[in-house]
């Protein structure tokens, strides 16, 4: 019979340079493979409408990905239930092929009676799961299973200066808990730069007041230096963004940036001739979004997506077939939820 | 999902993803980068099976593959039944740990009948895999830190007879082939003239071939690869020479193998082909044959467990079958089967327990049986003593009647005589008594 003789804790041999073994390789085959293969990234925006969230959207991935609804007459505008719109887009850059799926909630906070409008993002994503789980768990599968699963979701938070309103407190604590949030401060520019520390300060207290997790999570820092890097992070959302797509040019330079009665709003630097990290932060802080949402942790945020909410959820879906109850839970059961 | 669940959204989905032009640099480029950084923190893991004869060069080959000198153990050509020896090393190049596991067969070849041979060979693979089957279908599970034991190559050792394969190589790359990916090499190929090996090499893949063994082909899908992978097909199987002594060439040190009548130099291409084997194994398709082994071998074993153990995606009408359904009727077999054997589990201990009674019963019956018939005994016993006591008493009752007789007599013989008469018949019948 075959054995395995116990299994040695294992040995440091350091590769000798004489010879050249090639084991480093790897990481260039992996990454060969991954640029064949292509990425798939979903963001979720949440918020009511005319906080720009498709004006946002639009900047971030420097294109039309998402069709402003201000264009829309008024019947079409505020839809009676909460839908769901997903689109998605290939797009490239320098050999990288992504299928991005922009995913609006438009009705989202625009009724009068808004309670429970959290209920369609919740099941929408819970959704995602459950058709991921299912793609998984069947005998045959496919080589690669198309991923649907909400990686990361949005949240705009109006720039009121006060606090976070009762919808917002709801909306996130209960959807921190299955997916990624990301909380911004839309239209920043109603805000002076001492309303928007205090607002920031005062939103960050509400949210560890109210026990809610949003992105980064503290307990998903894997080193050290990880933690100083999230850190940084932690300490400056909600992030306050002014979207735009209209070019200025101020000073010689073209930029990105809203043009108002008493000067131009900087949003980011279009020049090429100017490395990136002149963008007026002072103004607007688009591009630690940006760079936190796609030029460093898009691969985090997939992660955790996959590791954290997707096994969370797979666990509760199993246990409860287990136990031999009907229905879908995402972490929270409620009777109307069938 | 169930259908009773009513949608509180209303879904508009694009199916069909449009192309889009960027107007400026996005910067997502960089997510190769990001994902690299990610495995390469978390390590690599990367195993491979040697399956040879004792003797045959495979240790020496993993020393020489990979630089360094491995713990290695001689074994002896007398053991009793194949079996697999693993040992895992953490190797460091540049800024990646490699977690390698090299697993060798012991004994491969040496037993006289080798029916049997290549069973322990696939026993360990499908083991691995079913470990990792276990930890896929946990509901708990932590699949991105679990050590991944399952064979990613098989290099597969063949004698250099310089004729064709044993039938004990076809016998055992055809179990291996649907399991795992199978490199074969010509070991100790410094043995073989290069006109021999040129024959030898087409009369084993003509071998393969016409018997139906699927060795593992270079990729050739990618464009950056598909040349040399293409051109490397073409040299299969590699003709290796393993040597971890080191020879002056020149002014070089080279690993090379020292002879009477010249050295092999290992890593010259003219010599033998171990710098092909080790390019296509490790700087070219590594990668590739970890995602092979994920998803062809491991997606087949899974496939058949599953399918063995009685899922299945459709039901006989051919409709999508829910997991909600799957594990609720999985579950009702389950309950019924533990039914059924706890009414065996009843019937036996009721039979048990009448048996038992049945025993006592007869041991009591038994014991009643005893009591009387010793009582019996006892009565008889009783019955003959009274009997002998009566005698006695009768015996003793006639004796007092002769006594009271005869002193009757003996009174009325001393009241007539003198008393000299009277002492003397006492004596007489004192004496007479005595």
């Amino acid at each position: 019979m075959a054995e395995l003789s116990r299994e040695l804790p294992s040995r440091q041999v350091p590769a000798t340079d004489f010879s050249y073994v090639g084991i480093d390789s790897i990481l260039e085959q992996m990454r060969r493979k991954a640029m064949k293969q292509g990425f798939e990234f979903n963001i979720m925006v949440v918020g009511q409408s005319g906080l720009g969230k498709s004006t946002l959207m639009n900047t971030l991935f420097k294109s039309k990905v998402s069709r402003r609804s201000a264009t829309s007459t008024i019947e079409e505008r505020i839809p009676k239930t909460v839908e769901i719109k997903s689109i998605s887009h290939d797009i490239e850059e320098k050999g990288v092929r992504m299928k991005l799926t922009v995913i609006d909630t438009p009705g989202f906070g625009d009724h009068i009676n808004n309670e429970n409008c959290w209920q369609p993002v919740m099941e929408f994503i819970n959704d995602q799961y459950a058709q991921y789980l299912q793609e998984e768990i069947n005998i045959n599968r496919k080589k690669r299973i198309p991923d649907t699963r909400v990686h990361c979701c949005v949240y705009f938070i109006p720039p009121t200066g006060h606090s976070l309103r009762p919808l917002d407190v709801e909306f996130m604590r209960r959807l921190s808990k299955v997916v990624n949030i990301v909380p911004v401060i839309a239209k920043a520019d109603t805000l002076t730069l001492e309303e928007r520390d205090d607002f920031k300060k005062k939103i960050r207290e509400e949210l560890s007041e109210n026990d809610i997790d949003v992105y980064p999570q503290k307990e998903f820092d894997e080193d050290a230096e990880d933690h100083l890097i999230n850190e940084k992070i932690r300490e400056m959302i909600p992030f306050a963004v002014v979207g735009s797509d209209q070019e200025y040019q101020v000073n010689g330079r073209r930029l990105l940036g809203r043009k108002t009665k008493w000067g131009i709003i900087e949003g980011i630097i279009t020049s090429l001739f100017l490395p990136f990290t002149v963008e007026n932060v002072a103004h607007c802080e688009f591009a630690y979004l940006r760079d936190l949402l796609i030029r460093t942790h898009m691969q985090n945020i997939k992660d955790i997506t996959s590791t954290i909410h997707y096994e969370a959820y797979r666990m509760t879906r199993l246990n409860d077939i287990k136990t031999y109850t009907n229905g879908m839970n995402g972490h929270e059961s409620t009777a109307c939820e069938m | 999902m169930c259908i009773t669940v009513f949608h509180w959204y209303i879904l508009q989905k694009d199916k069909n993803a449009r192309p889009l032009s960027l107007s400026g640099h996005v910067g997502f480029d960089s997510l190769p980068d990001q994902l690299v950084n990610k495995s390469t923190n978390q390590g690599f893991c990367f195993n491979i099976l040697c399956v040879g004869e004792t003797g045959i060069g495979k240790s020496t080959l993993m020393d020489t593959l990979f630089n360094t000198s491995f713990e290695n153990f001689e074994s002896s050509h007398f053991e009793p039944k194949v079996k697999l020896r693993a040992q895992t090393y953490e190797l460091n190049e540049s800024n990646v740990r490699l977690k390698l596991t090299i697993v060798n067969t012991v004994g491969f070849g040496d037993q006289m009948n080798k029916q049997q041979s290549y069973q322990p060979v696939v026993d360990y693979i499908d083991a691995q895999f079913e470990s990792y089957l276990q930890e896929e279908l946990k509901i708990k599970r932590s699949l991105y830190n679990y050590h991944d034991s399952r064979i990613h190559v098989c290099l597969y050792f063949i004698s250099p007879t310089g004729h064709s394969l044993k039938s004990l190589d076809l016998v055992t790359m055809k179990k291996l082939d649907s399991k795992v990916n199978i490199i074969p090499v010509i070991a100790k190929a410094d043995t073989i003239s290069k006109s021999e090996l040129h024959k030898f090499k087409i009369k084993i893949m003509s071998e393969l071939v016409s018997n139906g063994v699927q060795i593992y082909q270079f990729p050739i899908d990618d464009e950056s690869v598909a040349k040399i992978n293409s051109t490397m097909n073409g040299h299969l199987p590699f003709a290796v020479v393993g040597s971890t002594e080191e020879v002056k060439i020149g002014n070089k040190m080279v690993k090379a193998r020292q002879y009477p009548w010249g050295v092999v130099q290992v890593e010259n291409e003219n010599h033998c082909d171990f710098v092909k084997l080790r390019e296509m194994l490790i700087c070219v398709n590594m990668e590739d044959l970890r995602e092979q082994t994920h998803t062809r071998h491991y997606e087949l074993y899974r496939r058949c467990k599953l399918e063995e153990m009685g899922f299945k995606d459709t039901d006989p009408e051919n409709k999508p079958v829910s997991l909600q359904e799957t594990y609720e009727i999985k579950r009702q077999e389950f309950l019924l089967e533990l039914q059924r054997r706890e009414d065996e589990m009843r019937q036996t201990f009721v039979q048990r327990v009448k048996e038992k009674e049945a025993e006592l019963k007869e041991a009591e019956r038994e014991l009643q049986n005893k009591f009387e018939h010793l009582k019996r005994l006892h009565q008889e016993e009783r019955m003959k003593l009274d009997e002998k006591k009566k005698l006695l008493e009768d015996e003793i009752n006639a004796f007092n009647k002769r006594k009271s007789a005869a002193e009757l007599l003996q009174a009325q013989a001393f009241s007539s005589s003198s008393s000299m008469n009277i002492k003397r018949d006492k004596d007489r019948k004192n004496s007479g008594f005595m």
